[in-house]
This record gives C-alpha cells, structure tokens and sequence, in this order.
C-alpha cells in the first residue's frame, strides 16, 4: 500500500487550464499513469533547524539596506496539516513574492513600478512540533501580467513545502480576503471546486494582528495524508 | 475530521530569488541546489543533464526541477540535506535559466537499487510557469537495460514510451553524465506519473 492517500484531483487545476494560456503549451497533454507508489515517494528530505536562519522568516528585515522597507506590514500565521489533521513538524516552509508596489526582485521582471532597496521578499520558516509556521513580511502588491488583456494577478505571497514525503510536495500561493481580482484570475479561478479555492484564501484574524505593528493572517497548508495505520506515535 | 487538500498553484516565472538563490545569484542562501551528492559521498559519480521543451518543441528557460534519489546502497538518507555537506545529500534541485542552453544539470552518484524496486532511477518533480500541478516523472539509466526489464513501474509504462523515461549514458571529458531531456507535449511527450 503506498504511504500516502492518493492526490484529491478534485482540489487541484487541471494540467491544462484554457483560462490560464501558458499551460497550453505547457501542461502535459496526457493523463499521468497511476503506478502504486513506493519508498521513493513516502520518504522525503528533511531539513536541519539550522537551515532557517536568524533572519529568514521576517521578511520585513531581511532585505534592509538602508531603512524601512515600504509597505503595510503584516504576519502570517498558519499550520502545516495532513488531511486527516495531523499537525506537520518541522516542515520547511519557503516564501517568496513581489513588494508592496508589485515589483519582483527577480531579473526578469519588467513591470514598471518600483523596487524597494530595503525588501527582497524571500524568506523560510520551519514549523514547530504542533505544525505551527508563521513569518513577517509586506503585504505584496497587484501587478499586471500579460494572460489576456488588462490582466492583474491578485495580492498573493509563494509558499512551497515539501510536507513528509516526496509524494507530499506542494507549491501554493495565499491570497487575501476580499481582492476583488480574485474573481478575474484565471490562475485562481482554474482550480473548479469553490470549496478548495477558499482554501487558498488567508483569513484576517485580528487575534493574530499584532497591536500598533502588524496586521495578522491565518494561512493553513493541508498536505495529502496518511494510508492506514500511522508509521509515527 | 478530515480536511481538504490545498491546490496547487503554479510556481511562477519568479521563484528564483526564493528557491534557487545561489544558483541565480541572488543575495539568499539555499537550503538545496544542483548538488545532490558531494565529492566525498560513495558510489559512481555522475551528472545528469536535460532540456525542457515545450509543446512547440521551445526550450523551457524558466523551469524548476527536484530530483529525490537514493545513495550508491539503494538508501533513501534520513540525514537533514545540508548544502555544506561534502558526502550525499539525496535532493537536488536546479533551475533551467542559468545554462546558456538552458539545461538543469546535477551533480550527484548513481543510486543503487532500493529495496522495493528492481533498478535504480531517481525520482523527478517538475515545475514551471504554466503548470498548476507539478508533476512527477522518473531517470532510469540505459546502461541498466536488465534490470529495467524487472522494474514493475518501468514495465507499467507503455512500451513505445519507455524510452522518455531513460537517460543515455555518455563519457565526458569531465565524467560520466547521463541526459535526458524532458518533453511536456508532442510524440515525445514524457511518461508522468500520479503517485
């Protein structure tokens, strides 16, 4: 029996979603063929609490050069599960995104707004033994991407885990409550079930906002889960 | 209580600066790279090379490959990847923007048979622009032609697709390297897997 229960593909876009025109040519056009999974997807790399740094999971002062950086600042709480909600320990946690005006640091990134000396927005947490994550960073900013005309992706921020397995690997993106791009967003829109799409969505919690400092967001990651019996107490 | 998955979203053009810094040079440290398996691990030292083409036959210059592997034993290693360990690390990951032909490239030894397959290979996840769902596939070795005919997975594949699936060993003037180039649509197209 494989370790992990198989993919939900119902939470997931299809491989090739007309909406979204690069997966055209990029999608493969064939179904993936099932094959029982083995010790090759139920083990997975583990990381070292050596391998978040100091810095790494507050965005807002990993990219300083000189000052502030620019922005509404805010922090990202959330939980790495399975979907038989069991908390995810020590789990890396990778983030990336655009600044507050919807520049990438990346070099091949042409939009024309500014970047910001002081934020590079790249950053890594590690979840606790409860799954628990949660990092700082400035709210991205909207920019506009050449889908079709007068496309704009949503404020969204890049998170990757690898989750206990390689079977388990996800990259996601978290978006924020209330953008009125969300409903415009093919990138969003093509994953067809509403239920799962709201689980892309990151809760305001006023709980989590930190007083005269930072607004705060609850973003859970819910990884495949288990086959039978758990291997771990 | 169960809980539903949360999609997958695609990686986007941008992730370098976030997942594969030193690579691309930007000012973060990596937690993986290129390197799967350091000068001092034991085994075949090898190098795997590939393109990534697609649908109209283009090199992918924005593709993300991961590659999970066991050591020259057939072990899957329990040790943190560390990208300042010298010996086997078992994860790699290589973007294909830094290559002048845009290649992903690994640095790693030939793994040795694990327990519940027949023949090495290594396992393989890609992601790109353009792909809401990564998606798996596998490099088995065509110098490995017996034992690839034992393998359950291997053999689960179509016949006439084998071949998308085996790297063609080759002597370089820097070692040995086995390519293979991945095709995400066309005659070509590479077996993926739903694991």
């Amino acid at each position: 029996m494989s370790v992990f229960k198989p993919r939900d593909w119902g939470s997931h876009a299809p491989l090739i979603a007309p909406g979204y025109k690069s997966t055209l040519l990029r999608g493969p056009s064939r179904a993936p063929l099932a094959i029982k999974s083995g010790l090759t997807e139920g083990t997975g790399p583990r990381f070292a609490p050596a391998s978040v740094r100091e810095l790494d999971f507050d965005l807002t002062k990993n990219g300083i050069t000189n000052g502030e950086p620019l922005g509404e600042r805010i922090v990202v709480h959330g939980r790495v599960l399975d979907t038989d909600g069991r908390p995810q320990p020590d789990i890396v946690v990778e983030v990336w995104q655009a600044n507050a005006a919807g520049r990438y640091v990346h070099k091949v990134d042409q939009h024309d707004a500014p970047l910001d000396p002081n934020f590079r927005g790249s950053g890594r947490c590690m979840t606790d033994a409860n799954g628990n994550y949660m990092f700082y960073t400035i709210k991205p900013g909207a920019y506009p991407w050449g889908n079709h005309f007068n496309a704009w992706r949503p404020n969204h921020i890049h998170l990757s885990v690898f989750g206990p397995g390689f079977a388990t690997r996800l990259v996601t993106q978290m978006y924020f409550p209330g953008d009125p791009l969300l409903d415009l967003d093919p990138i969003f829109l093509e994953t067809k079930d509403a239920a799962a799409r709201e689980r892309l969505i990151a809760k305001f919690s006023i709980k989590k906002t930190e007083e005269g400092f930072a607004l705060g967001y609850q973003f859970d990651i819910v990884l495949r889960g288990r086959n039978g019996t758990p291997m771990e107490n | 209580m169960a809980y539903g998955e949360t999609p997958s979203q695609t990686v986007g053009p941008y992730f370098a600066y976030g997942l594969t810094a030193g690579q691309y040079g930007y000012d973060f440290s990596d937690i993986v790279n290129p390197t799967v398996a350091g000068p001092d691990a034991d085994g075949e030292h090898i190098r795997i090379t590939g393109t990534v083409f697609d649908g109209e036959g283009n090199r992918v210059n924005d593709a993300m490959i991961e590659i999970w592997q066991a050591d020259a034993n057939g072990v899957y290693s329990e040790n943190p990847v560390d990208v300042a360990d010298s010996g086997f690390r078992g994860l790699g990951r290589c973007g294909t923007g830094t290559d002048a032909d845009n290649r992903f490239w690994f640095e790693t030894i030939k793994p040795g048979v694990v327990e519940d397959a027949k023949t090495p290979f290594v396992n393989v996840i890609v992601f790109m622009r353009g792909m809401l769902v990564h998606a798996f596939t596998r490099f088995y070795f065509d110098d490995e032609a017996a034992l690839n005919a034992k393998d359950d997975v291997l053999q689960s594949v179509p016949a006439d697709r084998r071949d998308t699936l085996i790297a063609k060993r080759i002597q370089t003037p820097t070692g040995i390297e086995y390519r293979i180039d991945i095709h995400m649509q066309g005659n070509a197209e590479t077996v993926f897997f739903d694991v």
